[in-house]
């Protein structure tokens, strides 16, 4: 047995050798601008923006629920290259995208780093808490409702900010940052006058929704959303307030619910048996079906899915 | 100036009537790219307002933390100064920093925010730096009779006290106080530098070595009531492998799709309950070591396979000359389908450790494992069952064998009611059986741990 002593110098020897061999040369840095974002809606509004200057990489799926998505490590792979990372905020994402903004080692990314976009900065939130907040109102987001991109006009701010954004971390494309952006601008507001003709003879229609996931959507089109299949925001389905939420729709005539697609259609499917209403599973985000890749199909396809509905139960 | 509006004025005016030659509604003709114009101006105004909003919340949640605290915290100074303006204050108020702050959030007069002004805008500044702050209790109630680990019937277990923080634009700190039935132990109180170059993570501090997967974990986290056999035999127990240290980690280049990771950890060298400490530092060159390497893959979207194998040596309680050294081997299957994520879902876990233990007369080699599953049966029910198998490490031919079935229900995210049949044969054919129930309840904003 060797003397405890050279132990120990051995295991700080090793340990230093092993720091050398990390320290191997990093491949060299793509020129193109490597954003990460925390859901597919942020990289598809990057994406508008940046176009073939940028790589843009969602972390959550657009059928997955955003508040809880897993920190797997291969999200890692891709935080660790990335020289953006965008989130959606308002406590979103708090259960996964802090660990792994932590473990990325990418000093780049840390809250707080020139890397790092909140993007609810540039957006009109809905539904802040005001006074004191409690769990006992479930998983309420006291910062406000973070489900706002679902607002065209949302979409625009964003974009506006994610232009401004790309220009200050490369500014020689800052130019064609800005031209995307206006070219958006243009075709959104194209597409939002449509949108907003087809949506017009419903508008004041009454709508449940499962989660609060709908406030901004429903505010730019004029619905009325009157209840919710969650008795409080993240706690599931009781069978009490379920008789409560079908006296409600009966008396208010309500006749479409809205179901985003991770969720289980059991309870709403009764719903609308026991209320004659139409259950719709509509797509909050970009991603949520196959063909749905952009924030103008995403629009497309809801107001389409409403429409039918709409018709459906005159 | 004037001139131009004059110009202007002109302009409009005659316009109408040079194109209303050709149509018979001029004024209409005139309203409409009127309107547009407004309508675009509205818009803009419209843009600069919810912009201008976005920069109070980001002022407001200055506070540096990305597990922001669950209350809304009361506004910066310079928050409520911007807002101040705006909202209906109260009238008839002195402007002082108190009221400021209640007016910054309409209905200020509901919210209960009555604090001491200890000096201007000190106390709501100051407070938005203040760490999140977590407290998770963890009760469990045994039935049952076991000769050789004896719990009591009923236990407030642990109350974890979690404080965590950004520090700087480097670094993050977390602390985690754990008060038992014993008193107060730090569980683990480390600093992790984020910012370092060539994507290196350190932590310096007290910590959970990475040591297999179990022993990283903290209570509230483990899918069982209890931990494995191969745990309370081989690896230290509860507290497990939990030192002063530095530890160094990084994510290594590997084939695309596959991540891997090393771990290098340098530790004091005392670990383990008191009684039968794992490792013990007789003087201050008996340092422990961990190694870890971890290997994870996404099979498919919803399936993915983590596999790690550690090392840890050091120096047992017979003194410097007598190293303690172990093998581990863990792999976690898991399974979660995305569009139904938070209905089902499965994890299967198994660690296999080997112990290498010199003593007198001669070293001891002992080995354990245990094998479990857990599958989500809906939003708030879980079942799981687990089987172990361990020697002794100070007499690796006494083998204990056991076994657990166990029922987790979930209120909300933020508890947890948990039921356990726990079976043990220990060595020298002793059987014991246990019921074990704990509930467990989180209060506050804990961070999410890592994956």
């Amino acid at each position: 047995m060797r003397k405890a002593g050279n132990h120990a110098h051995f295991i700080v020897g090793g340990i230093v050798l092993l720091l050398c061999a990390f320290i191997l040369p990093t491949t060299a840095q793509a020129k193109k601008l490597n954003i990460v974002t925390s859901t597919t809606d942020m990289a598809a509004l990057a994406q508008e923006v940046g176009g073939d200057k940028v790589s843009v990489d969602a972390i959550a799926r657009g059928y997955q629920d955003p508040h809880f998505v897993e920190a797997k490590p291969s999200f890692l792979l891709r935080l660790r290259q990335a020289d953006l990372l965008i989130s959606v905020g308002l406590q979103l994402e708090i259960g996964w995208l802090p660990p792994l903004i932590t473990q990325s080692g990418n000093a780049r990314i840390q809250v707080g780093a020139p890397g790092y976009l909140d993007a609810s900065q540039f957006a009109e939130i809905l539904e802040i808490p005001q006074g004191q907040v409690t769990r006992a109102e479930g998983d309420v987001h006291p910062l406000g409702n973070p489900h706002y991109w679902l607002d065209p006009d949302n979409g625009r701010r964003i974009a506006k900010g994610f232009a401004n954004k790309f220009g200050e971390m490369d500014p020689s494309d800052a130019q064609y940052f800005q031209q995307r952006f206006q070219d958006f601008d243009k075709r959104l507001g194209a597409a939002v006058q449509k949108w907003d003709a087809e949506m017009k003879p419903y508008r004041g229609r009454k709508v449940v929704t499962y989660h609060r996931s709908f406030p901004n959507f429903a505010k730019h089109f004029g619905l009325d959303v009157i209840g919710y299949v969650e008795p409080r925001p993240g706690i599931p389905p009781t069978p009490s307030h379920t008789l409560d939420l079908i006296r409600l729709m009966k008396r208010e005539n309500c006749k479409v619910v809205l179901v985003e697609p991770y969720f289980d259609l059991k309870t709403p499917q009764s719903i609308g048996r026991e209320t004659g209403s139409q259950v719709v599973v509509y797509l909050p985000s970009v991603g949520g079906e196959k063909g749905v890749d952009d924030y103008f199909k995403l629009f497309d396809y809801d107001i389409d899915l409403l429409i039918k509905a709409f018709k459906a139960t005159q | 100036m004037k001139a131009t509006w004059l110009v202007a004025l002109f302009l409009v005016l005659v316009a109408p009537h040079l194109l209303g030659q050709q149509t018979t509604a001029p004024a209409a003709a005139q309203d409409q790219p009127d309107n547009a114009a407004l309508m675009q101006k509205i818009r803009d105004l419209e843009d600069r307002v919810v912009a201008l909003e976005g920069q109070l919340r980001q002022i407001k949640a200055q506070q540096p933390a990305p597990a922001t605290a669950a209350p809304a915290a009361p506004a910066g100074a310079a928050a409520a100064e911007a807002a101040a303006p705006q909202a209906a204050a109260p009238p008839a108020a002195p402007p002082t920093a108190e009221t400021a702050q209640a007016a910054a959030t309409p209905q200020g007069s509901q919210t209960l925010v009555q604090q001491p002004s200890l000096g201007g805008a000190g106390v709501s500044a100051a407070k938005a730096l203040n760490p999140d702050i977590s407290v998770i209790g963890d009760f469990i109630g045994v039935a049952g009779h076991n000769p050789i680990q004896p719990s009591p019937s009923l236990q407030m277990h642990e109350s974890e006290v979690g404080l965590q923080a950004i520090i700087d634009p480097y670094a993050r700190g977390d602390f985690f106080l754990s008060f038992g039935e014993e008193g107060v132990d730090l569980e683990e109180g480390y600093v992790t530098f984020t910012a370092l170059p060539a994507n290196f993570v350190v932590k310096v501090g007290k910590m959970r070595a990475d040591f297999g997967k179990v022993n990283t974990l903290h209570n509230h986290v483990l899918p069982w009531v209890d931990r494995p056999l191969v745990t309370n035999n081989l690896v230290g127990g509860e507290d497990g492998i939990d030192d002063a240290g530095i530890s160094i980690q990084r994510i290594l280049p590997a084939p695309k799709g596959i991540f891997l990771e090393a771990t290098g950890q340098l530790f004091r060298g005392d670990s383990g309950d008191t009684q039968h400490p794992l490792f013990q530092a007789s003087t201050k060159s008996d340092v422990s070591a961990v190694a870890h390497l971890r290997t994870y893959k996404d099979i498919t979207e919803s399936t993915n396979l983590d596999l790690g194998v550690s090392y840890s040596r050091g120096h047992n309680k017979l003194g410097s000359d007598f190293l303690t050294q172990l093998y581990g081997v863990d792999a976690t299957l898991r399974w979660k389908p995305l569009r139904r994520s938070i209905y089902h879902s499965f994890i299967g876990r198994s660690e296999f450790v080997w112990s290498q233990r010199q003593q007198l007369p001669f070293e001891q080699r002992a080995f354990g494992f245990y094998v479990s599953g857990d599958y989500q049966l809906g939003r708030r029910w879980f079942l799981g069952g687990r089987y172990d198998h361990s020697d002794r490490p100070t007499q690796a031919n006494l083998t204990d064998n056991g076994g657990s079935l166990v029922l987790t229900y979930w209120p909300s995210e933020f508890s947890q009611v948990r039921g356990q049949y726990r079976f043990t044969h220990y060595a020298g054919n002793v059987d014991a059986h246990e019921l074990l129930m704990q509930v467990q309840f989180s209060l506050g904003a804990h961070g999410a741990h890592p994956f």
